[in-house]
């Protein structure tokens, strides 16, 4: 690559050898190389529990190595060894990091945010320069962000430009960037992009972790590939492609694409009439939303987290009572019906959030995989339980859909994210069989149903979404991964602000479209 | 004209134990520790300082052994709740309770000789009117012919204000209230400030004590602070952490002793027991309107880690 020369920085800004970090029962790291050029853009692609993360961490302080060496360079091509002993000695080092949950004060404003912790401030803090500066620097970089406004009022995107601005200001030349297009629209991943791309050409060191092929070839100047804690290649991008990374990166044979029947619609199961909710701070957060899902068909939302997805998933399995608007299940009204008859009538549910809503963490796996069943004969025995019954309907389950736990007494927090998501659909695919047999029919609601999971677990669970469909179900899918939306969904519709921006199918859309729909920019 | 003078200047005086112990536990609130011991703290301090006063017939000495054990007494709740985790409500309570026995225990004891102190006279803080100053009509006698310790209000107040608002340490403080991974992420001691703010709010709760001993009901008597600890908490959410509304509101719930004393003096039939409900109403109005509206609440409302004890390995 020409790089080197037009911000006259020659040779690594950093390497690490032979990192080695075990925590109880995982060695997250084993004997990992990776080298940073100046002013490149490094992407460290591998699966969750590939231990980017780890190396991250140990990189920017968090974690000491239990083996291996950290060199820091200089402009020259120099290389000398280095202990990070916190973060605040890794700032020193000129590494800044930022985290995919973003460290940031809600109640406080950008300039604020940015000198939170900065050693060399006056004892009475000078808020308006400070202010100036970060305007500088955000000028500069072409990222507007104003520096008096309190985090809670920015987007996301700002937000993130928050952060890296926070970094900068930090003097930082090697950034660290942990999955930052993760909560991101396609419009605003593409403007990270683009000062990522500025920051290189200034000559700093940039390093992203990230499980997504796309934007890895998309952004990277290289990549090094982690599986299972051991580094497995580290390549220039222009030699490979999205195939061979992902091969790497999974250590087989990976479909990108899933094969899938054409639909087969049936009658609309579930459907939403102009439907209005507001949320707990009486803001809109469904305007008028009219959504009909097909038996046999999988209807896609696509959209920003924040834009009515949460709302629109708990009105259609009757978590949340509509304040306007009719939601119909298989032609009968449930318009303000409590869960439990939604649940009756075959509407089943995968929650976002898994451990809040989908398990009760400290409840063995069984009481979890009974939740749906427990009223019921066999399980139930006038108001009394039969836990023998209910350890064994816990077992079937448990088989039927490979939940990888040691028994159905283990506490489902134990369980990895991947198999907590299998336990969740192995009951919720059940309940609704059930309401099948009494002669409804089922609806799927799941919301994020792959966030978060290894490959090999996103397999099993599109799988599964795509097994639902062949069985005649209606299934909502809620994502904000768009290949995903575009690979599974028959018809897919589009949330912004809590409208909907259209419905379009994934054979006549694309990405830009989308994004552009997502960010209130286009309608259909 | 002179009802209002003499009303003003009662709940000045009412007032500044209030204030004390409201701006100590903004501080430490601020810091993400509920500290319900607020109560327990006063009253030890009350008890401490008239003791101390007595024994070395100096009531500064009294202000200073109250304000010890008022940061003592709040090292216990950082210990228990910072550096064990235990639950802030359940220690604070445990605080008021303990506090409460000991002090009663105490004041059987710490007079000369271990003679009980109830019914003592000893030193005490004496109005101090400021030449020319406390002549101004109206707001003279209220402000300018009060004891020492309401002098020092005068310096704490906007000192603890600027602090927080506007200093290095006290963005660090807000920081570790609203968001201590933020906090600790970017190199600042989490437990190290909430420690330093619960014990600075401790010493507060002392002195305010040590006023109510010293100087507003001098001497010695059980459950001398009456509940004023339970007020100065919720003078903290009646103030939305804000010193400044903190002396305000002192004022008020001051003024409503104050004006208590003039209607039952003039044979009134309003119970005393509902005019001292007002602060408690006036405080649950607040709560409601700030909770109501998001910008109110992201401006005016509680730190967003207050009462949770924070954990740097705990995953979220």
């Amino acid at each position: 690559m020409s790089r080197t020369g037009s911000h006259g920085r020659r040779g690594l800004a950093v390497a690490l050898r032979g990192i080695t970090k075990s925590f109880p029962g995982v060695l997250a790291n084993d004997h990992v190389d990776l080298e940073v050029r100046w002013g490149e853009i490094h992407a460290l692609l591998g699966e969750n529990g590939a231990g980017k993360s780890t190396l991250m961490s140990i990189l920017s302080g968090l974690y000491q190595p239990d083996e291996g060496e950290i060199l820091v360079g200089d402009d020259e091509g120099g290389l000398r060894p280095v202990t990070i002993t916190s973060p605040r000695a890794a700032i020193h080092l000129g590494i800044g990091m930022v985290h995919q949950h973003f460290k940031l004060v809600p109640t406080q404003t950008v300039a604020e945010n940015v000198i939170l912790g900065v050693e060399d401030m006056p004892f009475v803090l000078d808020l308006d320069a400070v202010a100036r500066d970060v305007a500088e620097i955000a000028d500069r970089l072409r990222m507007p962000v104003d520096p008096t406004a309190p985090i809670w009022q920015l987007s996301v995107g700002e937000q993130q430009r928050v952060e890296i601005l926070k970094a900068l200001y930090r003097g930082a030349e090697i950034l660290v960037l942990d999955e930052p297009t993760a909560v991101l629209t396609p419009q605003e991943a593409d403007e990270v992009a683009a000062i990522l791309r500025s920051l290189a050409a200034e000559g700093k060191a940039i390093v992203f972790i990230s499980h997504k092929l796309d934007e890895v070839v998309e952004i990277a100047d290289r990549v090094t590939v982690l599986r299972k804690g051991r580094n497995v290649a580290t390549m220039d991008v222009a030699d490979t492609d999205k195939h061979r990374l992902a091969e790497l990166m999974v250590g087989r044979e990976v479909a990108t694409t899933i094969p899938k029947p054409p639909a087969e619609p049936g009658p609309t199961v579930l459907a939403l009439e102009g439907v209005v909710v507001r949320n707990e701070r009486g803001l809109v957060a469904l305007d008028h939303v009219d959504l009909e899902v097909a038996a046999g068909e999988i209807l896609g939302i696509a959209g920003v987290a924040g834009n009515g997805q949460r709302e629109l998933t708990e009105v259609a399995t009757g978590l949340r009572r509509p304040d306007a608007g009719r939601v119909v299940v298989d032609g009968k009204d449930l318009t303000g019906a409590s869960p439990v008859a939604f649940l009756d009538r075959g509407v089943a549910h995968v929650p976002a959030d898994r451990l809040g809503r989908g398990l009760a963490g400290n409840l063995p796996l069984a009481d979890n995989l009974a939740m749906r069943a427990y009223r019921h004969p066999p399980i139930a025995v006038g108001p009394a339980i039969r836990r023998d019954r209910m350890r064994a309907f816990a077992e079937t389950i448990i088989e039927r859909f490979r939940v990888d736990a040691p028994g159905p007494d283990t506490p489902a927090r134990n369980l990895s994210g991947g198999n907590q998501q299998k336990a969740i659909l192995g009951r919720e695919i059940t309940a609704g069989s059930w309401a099948a047999a009494r002669g409804h029919r089922p609806v799927l609601v799941a919301a994020y149903p792959t966030r978060g999971l290894d490959v090999g677990a996103i397999e099993h669970v599109r799988a599964r979404l795509l097994e639902q469909r062949a069985a005649g179900t209606a299934v909502l899918l809620v994502s904000e991964e768009l290949d995903e939306l575009l690979m599974m969904s028959d018809r897919i519709a589009v949330l912004h602000g809590g409208r909907i921006m259209g419905v379009v199918t994934p054979e006549e859309t694309t990405i830009e479209e989308l994004g552009l729909m997502m960010a209130g920019e286009a309608h259909r | 004209m002179e009802l209002v003078t003499s009303v003003l200047a009662i709940a000045v005086f009412a007032g500044a134990s209030l204030v004390y112990a409201a701006v100590g536990e903004i501080v430490t609130e601020r810091a993400g520790v509920l500290n319900l011991g607020v109560e327990g703290m006063m009253i030890m301090g009350a008890v401490t300082a008239f003791a101390a006063a007595v024994a070395s017939g100096n009531a500064m000495v009294g202000v200073v052994v109250g304000g010890v054990v008022g940061g003592i007494m709040a090292l216990v709740h950082a210990f228990a709740t910072i550096t064990l985790r235990a639950d802030q409500v359940v220690s604070g309570l445990a605080l008021t309770l303990a506090g409460g026995g000991l002090a009663s225990f105490l004041g059987q004891r710490l007079g000369p000789g271990g003679a009980p102190l109830v019914g003592m006279v000893g030193p005490r803080f004496h109005g101090v009117p400021i030449p020319w100053l406390s002549d101004l009509p109206v707001v003279g006698p209220a402000l300018f012919d009060q004891d020492v310790l309401v002098y020092l209000l005068f310096l704490v107040v906007p000192a603890v204000w600027f602090f927080v608002a506007r200093t290095r340490p006290g963005l660090a403080l807000r920081a570790v209230g609203e968001s201590p991974q933020t906090a600790d992420a970017m190199g600042i001691g989490v437990y190290r400030v909430r420690y330093l703010a619960t014990v600075f709010g401790g010493v507060l709760a002392g002195i305010a004590g040590a006023h109510l001993s010293l100087a507003y009901t001098p001497g010695w008597t059980e459950h001398l602070t009456g509940g004023r600890g339970w007020i100065a908490i919720a003078l903290v959410i009646f103030a939305t952490w804000d010193p400044r509304r903190a002396v305000l509101g002192a004022l008020l719930f001051g003024g409503v002793n104050a004006i208590q004393f003039r209607l039952q003096a003039e044979g009134t039939t309003i119970p005393a027991s509902l005019l001292n409900m007002m602060p408690y109403l006036l405080t649950i109005v607040v709560l409601v309107v700030i909770t109501r509206f998001e910008a109110l609440r992201h401006r005016l409302g509680a730190p967003a880690a207050l009462g949770l004890a924070y954990d740097r390995e705990e995953r979220t």
